[in-house]
């Protein structure tokens, strides 16, 4: 359901930083010296290819179907097809059958947009307070935190739906957003307070002489310095948000508000076999942000890193 | 956690009289303490008053108050009806599809979690030393981590693995006919298995930064007593590894006991065919919000919790007995 954070975050000080060099290397298997390290190599990148090559297949192929015509969808194991057309795309953008994927995109994104700029804001504030002050059942309200971490949603499902029936937000996005900006996702609160703790506190000490307030400190020092773990935790509510299915389907009814994933879900309960080409050529489209925000946030992750002027 | 001494604010501003008799040096060091204690508290339950608010109106709440409807009959339209144990009644002794329910999710979770385990810490077994495109090899096997929980994903895989998919394609090259994988009732659960063995990538980066960890040495030791590959495996590698090898346990356990899209879009949402992958959370779904058996539904919310809780828990209790920390050395 929810894809775990658990991309390497790195700390803002590498410890042991990499391999020093000049020492030998001692794989792990067949370590006998008879065989050659160049065969060793040869096998162990075929081993990678193969692997990779059956996993990401579908994918490819997926890709492909979307480029051909309708009728020849299901024909070929190949990746391309006789003629390629874009015909999908468009019948899948424009809405041909009631499903308007420009509409559900725009939606998908609103939704996820507010979730990132909520968890974010929410959680660093209380990962401050947890990682840097002291107060009073600091203790008992930290275990609350790792207590709902392995909490499973299916507990609060049902009376929240309730809930937000009562206060009559269902068919508004309010039920997926508003939680997000409360800080209900203990998983980022522990990230973040994981990160800041390993942050020197040196620098708060040197900003509250320079004047800072804890709110100060909280802009000027602690966020800045944290953006690896606020890259790692907008990926991680971007792709939790974007992916989610159950949410929306519970509270989104209207198919004007549909998110993306509720759209693609629609084209296999509504339509048969013609419609398959639009369904690829949207999946494939509803999978570009998630891999594209990856390869970015993997640059900033990096950057985060090289900037936080800590080496 | 905080390095910074209450008292060195103080003590910096008030050295310099000297002639300050030192009692009162100290008062007025200690009343500086307490107000800035005073003030991390404030500033504290300040910083914490949205995580408190989502805590109490969001997570709590609607815990008690879903323990309360697992005691009642609830369809949302008339007040909650107390039935006393009714629901868990239904459940344990009338309910075969909740039995069917409880079977499809423990198999799912006995295939897919070995499996996965296996798999992501074979690859980066394979991976760690020395390996060229490192770095692009585990982006790349990373990627189905992060899209595997998409309805996009799992409507493809209904397809390759549908009667005319990539999957029967392959195997008619070779002579093989089948029908619909997912068509299949004692077939269907397990594309649904692969499809989170897929996503094994995510385990496999949390293997790789603990294999870096693990110090030369150790190997180089192992070697010299003449240790060979397998049980520098078994003694060296595996022991370091098995605080990890339980962290990723826990997670894909929680996750494959959570999982839902997969399930509900691969079979149509309907757990089918005949309940082969009705998942626990298809069934809870299907039950609280199809035919609006709400308080069934929080009766069956708390028995997975209430499973999960002693699961973990045992996990943890028997990880004295196979997890290594190192502090023994």
């Amino acid at each position: 359901m929810s894809a775990h954070a658990t991309a390497p975050v790195r700390g803002p000080r590498q410890v042991g930083g990499p391999r020093r060099p000049g020492r030998p290397r001692r794989p792990l298997f067949g370590n006998r010296p008879t065989r050659s390290p160049l065969l060793r190599a040869l096998v162990k990148h075929s081993v990678m290819i193969i692997t990779l090559t059956l996993m990401l297949y579908p994918l490819l192929w997926m890709f492909g179907a979307s480029l051909r015509p309708d009728n020849q969808v299901f024909t070929t194991l190949g990746l391309w097809g006789s003629d390629l057309t874009l015909d999908n795309y468009a019948a899948g953008w424009s809405g041909g059958d009631q499903l308007n994927f420009s509409r559900f995109f725009l939606n998908s994104l609103t939704i996820t947009v507010l979730s990132i700029v909520g968890n974010l804001l929410a959680c660093a504030l209380t990962a401050y307070a947890f990682a840097r002050l002291e107060f009073r059942f600091k203790k008992t309200l930290f275990a609350l935190v790792i207590g709902t971490l392995l909490l499973p949603y299916h507990v609060t499902l049902v009376p929240q739906y309730i809930l937000f029936n009562q206060l009559g937000w269902v068919n508004t996005i309010l039920p997926l957003v508003v939680p997000k900006f409360l800080a209900t996702d203990a998983f980022f609160i522990f990230l973040m307070v994981q990160f800041i703790r390993a942050l020197p506190s040196s620098l708060d000490d040197a900003a509250r002489i320079d004047g800072c307030g804890h709110w100060g400190i909280f802009w000027r020092v602690v966020m800045p310095l944290s953006i690896p773990a606020l890259g790692t935790s907008a990926l991680f509510t971007f792709i939790n948000t974007w992916n989610d299915f159950l949410g929306p389907m519970l509270y989104l009814t209207e198919p004007d508000s549909w998110t993306v994933s509720q759209g693609l879900a629609s084209f296999l309960d509504a339509t048969g076999q013609s419609a398959y080409g639009s369904l690829f050529a949207m999946s494939t489209l509803s999978l570009v942000p998630v891999l594209g925000f990856f390869v970015a946030a993997q640059k900033l992750l990096v950057e985060g890193i090289a900037t936080s002027g800590l080496k | 956690m905080r390095q910074h001494d209450p008292g060195a604010a103080g003590t910096q501003v008030t050295a310099g009289p000297p002639a300050t008799p030192r009692d009162r040096r100290d008062r007025s060091r200690d009343r500086r303490a307490g107000r800035r204690a005073a003030a991390d508290n404030r500033a504290a339950y300040a910083f914490l008053t949205p995580w408190l608010i989502g805590m109490l109106v969001f997570t709590i709440g609607p815990m008690l108050f879903s323990l309360y409807l697992a005691f009642t009959r609830y369809d949302l339209s008339s007040a909650p009806e107390w039935v006393g144990l009714a629901n868990f009644e239904r459940m344990f002794t009338t309910d075969p599809r909740y039995f069917d329910s409880v079977k499809v999710t423990l198999t799912y979770v006995a295939w897919s979690v070995p499996l996965l385990l296996a798999v992501s810490l074979g690859l980066a077994l394979l991976l760690n030393r020395g390996m060229r495109f490192l770095t692009g090899y585990r982006a790349l096997f990373y990627m189905p981590s992060l899209i595997g929980g998409s309805v996009a994903v799992a409507a493809l895989w209904r397809q390759i693995f549908g009667e005319e998919g990539i999957v029967n394609k392959a195997l008619a090259l070779v002579g093989i006919e089948h029908t619909s994988w997912v068509g299949d009732p004692n077939s269907a659960l397990h594309t649904i298995v692969i499809l989170q063995v897929w996503t094994f990538g995510s385990a496999m980066v949390i293997f790789l930064a603990g294999l870096r960890q693990i110090p030369r040495e150790l190997y180089d030791a192992a070697s010299v007593d003449g240790a060979g590959a397998l049980r520098r495996f078994r003694s060296v590698t595996l022991p370091m590894l098995s605080p990890l090898v339980l962290f990723n346990l826990l997670l894909s356990v929680v996750n494959a006991f959570q999982a839902f899209t997969s399930a509900y879009v691969v079979s149509n949402g309907t757990g089918g065919p005949s309940d082969s992958t009705l998942f626990y959370t298809l069934y809870l779904y299907e039950q609280g919000f199809a035919q609006l058996n709400m308080g069934y539904a929080a009766a069956m919310a708390w028995v997975l919790v209430l499973g999960l809780a002693l699961f973990t828990g045992f996990l943890f209790l028997s990880s004295r007995y196979w997890v290594h920390y190192g502090d023994e050395r």
